[in-house]
């Protein structure tokens, strides 16, 4: 197990350097620069100012700059945000979205789950058909659809609810629910399926055959397979929506960093793309990580060392 | 047997549920409870779709810090109603040597937030720092007027050379290189706020990036600042014109989608918002609703430098003539927003005479489609072609889409032969192309930096940094000059060189297509009273604001 995770580790780290560093060349390809002011400064006082970042180093020099910079934990400054440090802007912004995107995988987790065994346990019934319909609508209706009915309906129309804004629980109701649709829908999509399979296979039919009560069944054997591959979605989707869905966090005005890292894309704030794009990979690197070793513990079959040395 | 498993399940998600609930609710709690909701009397309620980019003065280029450096800080001078410049830090007029060359501003006693007074260092200071090389702000240029600040900035001169010198704490002298007739004005500009030197050297790298690590002087002080997320300006009961100052609290929420700005208003959450086109049928006939002229114009670059067919002066006539300005101004924008038949906008400029600039000046290249036919006639005999194909560069946003899409339809069915293709480009890479002149027409728009047609004038001067479409024109070139040296001192001849320059560029010879000039729309709770809108520097100035 040690030694399966230092390999993980080291595999880890350079799988970051070539994101970083794919990253950087592909950045210094968008044409334009990060002045927040170009269209009004002549080409000369533009050379002024790029010189003063050294932005018009040789490639090379700057990829070693910000490399030696990354390996000291400085992701530097902020164009667009005047001489704000990259890592605290993250900080600032990760907070919202971290937040309101576990709640939403949470309590989106559970609903589908008990929506796909409902499903499953009463396949070609009406619970069934509703599960599916549900499945179904929450994978094709566009969040933003989703999100402006909701605060349409429940902020503006009928105020329940506030309107925007992230002041306390409550601002959070409405974006956990049109961000979680979308978890819901997948979840019960797979339970079902994953519960059929396993339901109609011969170590359940062995198990009622000798008599073991349908609940001890449900939840000792059937459940306890059907969740494998629930675990291995919940990584990847948990990273997606932790790190900000744009859409939403724009509709409710949660001060996530979703937006910000499309904003520094359109400004050509490279510090700030470098910042959030290596944030990104290092979180999901990680959940894919931690996933790997819950296999090992939720299924006996999976041995993580790859056979007995 | 079943249905107790489902029951199993039911009350675990309710627990699940219950403990969700517990956990979201600690912690998050907003301290001071006060929920204003715009109906409290006393706090304006206010959106931005960002965070503040800079409270750092020198730094600041865009309308979010401007508008908060308004607020919260105070220069020389400050833009009043009808963009006149009123008292600010300086008490009365300027002292102007006879050459116009020398001002000196007598400063009243005012405090910084911490209690220091406001001297004329600060200003010395500020200034100084802001064409320093080493800051690489992005406005520098906008203090060019000052002795010796263009080598200053491009460390050809030390910062101590530059023309800005305290005489004494109450006493600021300002050198400048030319006589600018519009210096008061221009000092209204954020770029020329004064800063404390202690607290900034103190402070660091910090200065400017939270609420407690920036010092105020003006209306109101930033009290909280949560990034990405509000701030909150209250009273500042040591601004000397505090009394003039009705609000006691703007808050301020980032708010980045227009639907649920709207759906702030009509909650009562917020007491003022901007409208885009798509709602402003919708709320047209709201008690609240107003629009505001702004500065910025709109129109066709013609480049002539590359293209064979631009270089006719017949096809850039029937180009700026031949498409239905008034089409795109009240079907595609309908927010206010006015025809262009000028590069200097309405309502901006006033003369010597104290008439705005357009009253001295004509209408030129209105739509005219038999003429624009005309002139496309000469320029398909001249050229010696009937077909023609030409590229249209365009932003990618929306509205310059469908702006896009629109004249490209009206010039095809009006100009017989023509063949326009749309070339849409996110903003840096159209920036880019224009940089190269590697474009044929491309829809831009230029707004102002200060209070004078020559902020749009000059810049087609021959090889002008913003020209970048190859306009040459030695007349032109002259008048300008001129005006920018020899006819300072002469307000009613430079006028008069001013409008002629104008008109050689468009109705000689139709260097540009004009388009329309933009207006904004607004929705605000019809309670709220006394908010100014500039056309230069901060947008906004809600120093005199109130809730009748």
């Amino acid at each position: 197990m040690a030694n399966f995770i230092l390999k993980r580790l080291v595999y880890m780290f350079i799988t970051l350097l070539i994101i970083a560093t794919i990253t950087f060349f592909l950045m210094k390809l968008l044409p334009g620069s990060p002045l927040t002011n170009q269209e009004k400064l002549s080409p000369a006082q533009q050379q002024l100012i790029l010189d003063k970042y050294g932005l018009n180093d040789p490639l090379p020099v700057q990829y070693v700059n910000y490399m030696t910079n990354l390996f000291k934990g400085d992701l530097g400054l902020s164009f667009q945000y005047d001489n704000r440090p990259v890592t605290k802007m993250i900080g600032e912004r990760i907070g919202p979205s971290a937040y309101l995107g576990f709640q939403a995988v949470l309590f989106g987790t559970i609903v589908g789950i008990v929506l796909g065994i409902l499903a499953a346990l009463k396949q070609n019934s009406v619970m069934d058909y509703a599960a599916t319909t549900i499945a179904v609508l929450g994978i094709s209706i566009p969040s933003f659809v989703f999100a402006g009915l909701l605060q349409y309906y429940l902020a503006v129309k009928y105020p329940i609810f506030p309107v925007a804004a992230w002041e306390g629980f409550e601002y959070t109701v409405l974006p956990t629910i049109a961000l979680s649709v979308f978890v819901i829908a997948t979840v019960a999509r797979y339970m079902r399926s994953e519960l059929l399979e396993v339901l109609s296979s011969d170590y359940i039919m062995l198990a009622r055959a000798k008599g073991v009560s349908s609940a001890a069944i449900m939840v000792k054997h059937a459940l306890r397979n059907a969740l494998i591959p629930i675990i291995t979605l919940l990584g990847p989707l948990a990273v997606n929506i932790m790190t900000g869905s744009l859409v939403i966090e724009r509709i409710f005005g949660i001060p996530g960093i979703g937006e910000q890292f499309v904003r520094s894309i359109m400004t050509n704030d490279f510090t700030v793309i470098m910042g959030i794009t290596l944030f990104y990979s290092v979180l999901f690197i990680f959940i894919v990580f931690i996933v790997d070793i819950l296999y090992g513990v939720i299924d006996p079959r999976i041995r993580l060392s790859g056979g007995k040395k | 047997m079943k249905k107790r498993s489902y029951a199993l399940f039911l009350v675990l998600l309710l627990a699940m549920s219950t403990f969700l609930a517990a956990c979201g609710g600690g912690g998050k709690e907003n301290g001071d409870g006060e929920n204003g909701s715009g109906k409290s009397d006393n706090i304006l309620n206010l959106t931005e779709t960002q965070d503040i980019p800079s409270m750092d003065s020198v730094l600041a280029t865009d309308a979010v810090s401007f508008n908060t450096l308004n607020s919260t800080m105070e220069g020389l001078y400050r833009m009043g109603e009808n963009d006149e410049a009123v008292d600010g830090i300086a008490e009365g007029e300027p002292e102007v040597s006879g050459d116009g060359k020398t001002w000196t501003f007598k400063l009243r006693d005012a405090k910084w937030s911490n209690g220091d007074p406001v001297t004329a260092n600060d200003f010395v200071f500020a200034w100084r720092k802001a064409l320093t090389p080493d800051t690489a702000a992005e406005y520098a240029y906008i203090m060019y007027d000052l002795k010796n600040a263009k080598a200053v900035n491009e460390g050809k001169m030390k910062p101590e050379e530059l023309g800005v010198k305290a005489i004494d704490d109450k006493t600021l002298e300002v050198q400048l290189e030319n006589a600018v007739p519009y210096f008061k004005e221009l000092v209204t500009f954020g770029t020329f706020l004064p800063q404390n030197e202690k607290f900034v050297t103190e402070q660091g790298k910090k200065f400017g990036l939270e609420a407690d690590t920036t010092l105020y002087n003006g209306p109101f002080t930033l009290a909280e600042w949560k990034h990405e997320d509000k701030f909150v300006m209250k009273k500042n009961p040591e601004y000397w014109d505090a009394e003039a100052v009705k609000l006691e609290q703007i808050d301020t929420k980032i708010v980045k989608d227009t639907q649920t700005d709207v759906n702030l208003f009509e909650s009562g959450d917020v007491d003022q918002i901007k409208l885009s086109s798509e709602f402003v049928d919708k709320y047209k006939e709201n008690e609240g609703f107003f629009t505001v002229k702004e500065s910025s114009v709109f129109f066709l670059r013609l480049n002539q430098e590359s293209n064979e067919i631009l270089k006719n002066v017949d096809a850039r006539k029937a180009i700026a003539k031949g498409f239905d300005k008034k089409g795109i101004t009240d079907v595609l924008l309908n927010n206010g927003s006015v025809e262009a038949n000028f590069f200097v906008p309405e309502e901006f400029a006033k003369g010597p005479d104290g008439k705005d600039f357009r009253e001295a000046s004509g209408e030129y290249l209105k739509t005219d489609i038999k003429e624009a036919q005309k002139h496309w006639k000469a320029a398909k005999k001249g050229l010696g072609q009937d077909k023609i194909t030409l590229e249209l560069l365009n932003y990618d946003d929306d509205l310059a889409r469908k702006t896009g899409e629109f004249i490209k339809e009206q010039l095809e069915t009006n100009l017989d032969g023509l063949t326009v293709n749309i070339k849409q480009q996110p903003f840096k890479q159209k920036l880019d192309l224009e940089t190269k002149m590697n474009y044929e027409m491309s829809l831009a728009g230029w707004g102002a930096d200060y209070l004078d047609p020559m902020t749009y004038l000059d810049m087609y001067v021959t090889g002008g940094a913003h020209n970048q479409q190859g306009f040459s024109n030695a007349e032109y070139d002259k008048l300008i000059q001129d005006a920018k040296t020899t006819l300072l001192l002469e307000p009613e001849k430079r006028w008069e060189a001013l409008v002629k320059a104008e008109k050689i560029l468009l109705e000689d010879e139709a260097a540009i297509a004009p388009i329309y000039q933009r207006s904004r729309a607004y929705l605000k709770n019809p309670r709220l009273e006394g908010v100014l809108f500039h056309k230069v520097g901060a947008d906004q100035s809600y120093k005199w604001a109130e809730f009748k």
